[in-house]
């Protein structure tokens, strides 16, 4: 049955329709027509989801458990129920699984510190400036076009060894003389702050937007401390945008492997998803990689479900 | 005065996430004008040769085109089937709904090198040819997602009786769509059709795993990032970003002056 059933019966058209004296089952047979409608509209999108995302989780599912025949060829292997590459791969690989759960929560809280306030900024503080508020906003979307490898490439430049910001905290004595900046876990965690942090503030901006800013004045009257407000007023309110920011950025976050290689040092810094990348195309172990994807992909969406569960509002899921 | 703390803290934090974003961008716009020889890593004096001349790596050309044109055909594939999906599930009921939006909200769910893996184990399985293909068959299914959650927000705060308003004035449901409806979702369809496009030009992830031998401009970078970038990539990295700033600043004051017209009126 179409909603339009329940909206379409309130409004003057069809109460004219009906005054009309016009048989309901007419009537009747017109929803049905506008409910096939949405199918038709969904019908193609959905297909191509089942096609190209669907299918092939399963696709991935099947070749984690496929094995690889005695004396065969380099990337040759027979589907199979092999278990086994599960254990294998989590055995060798854990410590990376958790760290990079572990970068990613950094980055996600360090995101929302820095993009909570920038979001702010543009949504309520300017509210009254479209110019000023249009120009920023772009300014956050359009880095894109510049490519996050450009960008991280540069930040790898910025923080070198012979760089001018460690030459200058090594001066400052804020750094050892043989402290560094890139190659460490602290470079990593800042590049994934730094790549996210649209993803973060873009969402928190769309829900403060709409805020209604009485709602801050009364707050401000009745409270009288800004932070009070803030805290019992404008944070609950927006936390559907913090929910979607924090997912937009931990999901990616914890699967990326741009940061840790550019700016880590394949020791004690690496990532899931670069051993993901070498188990395909280095290693040519399709089964072991595609058992890691699916497990990182099982730990995200339960952590996503148990969060969005906690915290979560009816928008998202 | 209590508020003054919250009333300097958010103006100064805010300021400083700007600069924290624009510092790497001033840098790759200043290392486009070095006279760089091979490799484009510490400052060797000023030129405009890589400005005169952005295709003299040719790769980085050829790489940029692959680039705008995956970026340009998942983004229509995306915005068609994304914008109709957006008003089906939100103008209809389904026994299934919330299967539905579940298997929207997923591929944005799962990351990237999930998203990539699972595509490669199925041209695997299937014996596709990677190449640009793949790649925008690859980029579609995240747009999709991204195209349906903005454009579902705009459908959503339109007034059915709108439709109805134009049905009573006997137009076809054809008609009031497209003379009705679509107008008024246009500048949500824009802005997912800017979003999917941006998001596709700068995906790297999901490409390195479905793209065989096709270069894209991310693609290139990476892989030339250990013998070294080529100065004509931070012209074009530049290029576009301004291209990019002025064509929304120029929509933005447009639309700013046209506010203010209607508004002297």
């Amino acid at each position: 049955m179409s909603a339009q059933t329940t909206t379409a019966d309130k409004t003057p058209a069809a109460d004219k329709r009906r005054g009309k004296g016009e048989p309901g089952s007419g009537e009747l047979k017109e929803d049905r027509r506008r409910g096939r409608m949405g199918y038709w509209l969904i019908l193609p999108g959905f297909v191509f989801l089942l096609l190209f995302f669907v299918l092939p989780v399963f696709s991935l599912l099947a070749t984690s458990l496929y094995t690889k025949p005695p004396g065969a060829d380099i990337g040759q292997f027979v589907p199979a129920l092999e278990f086994n590459n599960y254990v294998r791969m989590l055995g060798s690989y854990w410590p990376e699984l958790l760290r990079s759960f572990a970068f990613a929560l950094i980055a996600t809280v360090a995101t929302l510190l820095i993009g909570y306030p920038m979001a702010y900024l543009i949504a309520v503080r300017l509210r009254n400036h479209a110019l000023l508020r249009g120009i920023l906003l772009v300014l956050i979307i359009a880095p894109f076009f510049t490519s996050f490898i450009l960008r991280t490439q540069a930040w790898k430049q910025i923080l070198a060894d012979e760089g001018p910001v460690v030459s200058v905290l090594r001066a400052v004595a804020l750094l050892p003389d043989d402290g560094r900046l890139t190659a460490t876990a602290f470079a990593v965690v800042c590049g994934l702050t730094y790549n996210f942090l649209p993803f973060m503030a873009l969402p928190i901006y769309a829900n403060l937007e709409r805020l209604d800013l009485r709602l801050i004045e009364a707050g401000n009257d009745l409270y009288a401390s800004g932070f009070t407000t803030f805290r019992t007023v404008t944070l609950p309110l927006s936390m559907p945008g913090v929910i979607a920011g924090t997912l937009l950025t931990f999901i990616p976050a914890a699967g990326d492997y741009i940061n840790s290689s550019l700016l880590g040092n394949n020791r004690d810094t690496t990532m899931i998803g670069q051993v993901v990348d070498s188990r395909f195309f280095r290693v040519v172990d399709y089964p072991g990689a595609s058992a890691l994807s699916f497990v990182l992909m099982l730990a995200i969406l339960a952590l996503v479900f148990i969060y969005v569960r906690r915290f979560g509002t009816k928008e998202l899921l | 005065m209590k508020n003054s703390f919250g009333r300097w803290l958010v103006p100064v934090i805010g300021g400083l996430a700007f600069i924290f974003l624009l510092v790497p961008i001033a840098y790759v716009f200043v290392f486009s004008f070095n006279d760089a020889g091979r490799t484009n890593l510490t400052w060797r004096g000023f030129t405009w040769d890589n400005w005169r001349n952005p295709c003299g790596a040719p790769e980085v050309c050829a790489a940029l085109g692959n680039s705008l044109q995956i970026g340009a055909t998942a983004t229509l594939i995306a915005v068609v089937l994304g914008t109709a999906i957006a008003i089906g599930l939100v103008r209809y009921r389904f026994r299934f709904n919330a299967t539905a939006n579940m298997l929207i909200f997923l591929p944005l769910a799962t990351p990237e090198v999930v998203l990539g893996a699972s595509l490669l184990a199925q041209f695997l399985n299937v014996g596709a040819e990677l190449g640009k293909g793949t790649i925008i068959i690859a980029h579609t299914v995240f747009c999709i997602s991204f195209v349906v959650v903005t454009v579902k927000a705009r459908v959503a705060s339109l007034d059915p009786k709108l439709e109805e308003a134009a049905a009573d004035l006997y137009a076809s449901p054809m008609q009031a769509f497209w003379r009705v409806t679509f107008p008024l979702l246009l500048p949500g369809i824009v802005a997912a059709g800017l979003l999917s496009f941006a998001i596709s030009f700068d995906d790297f992830i999901i490409t390195n795993f479905n793209s065989g031998n096709v270069d894209t401009f991310p693609k290139f970078i990476y892989v030339a990032a250990t013998r070294g970038i080529p100065a004509q990539a931070n012209v074009i990295g530049s290029a576009m970003f301004i291209i990019a700033l002025l064509i929304v600043i120029g929509g933005q004051v447009l639309a700013h002056r046209r506010r203010k017209m209607l508004a002297a009126r």
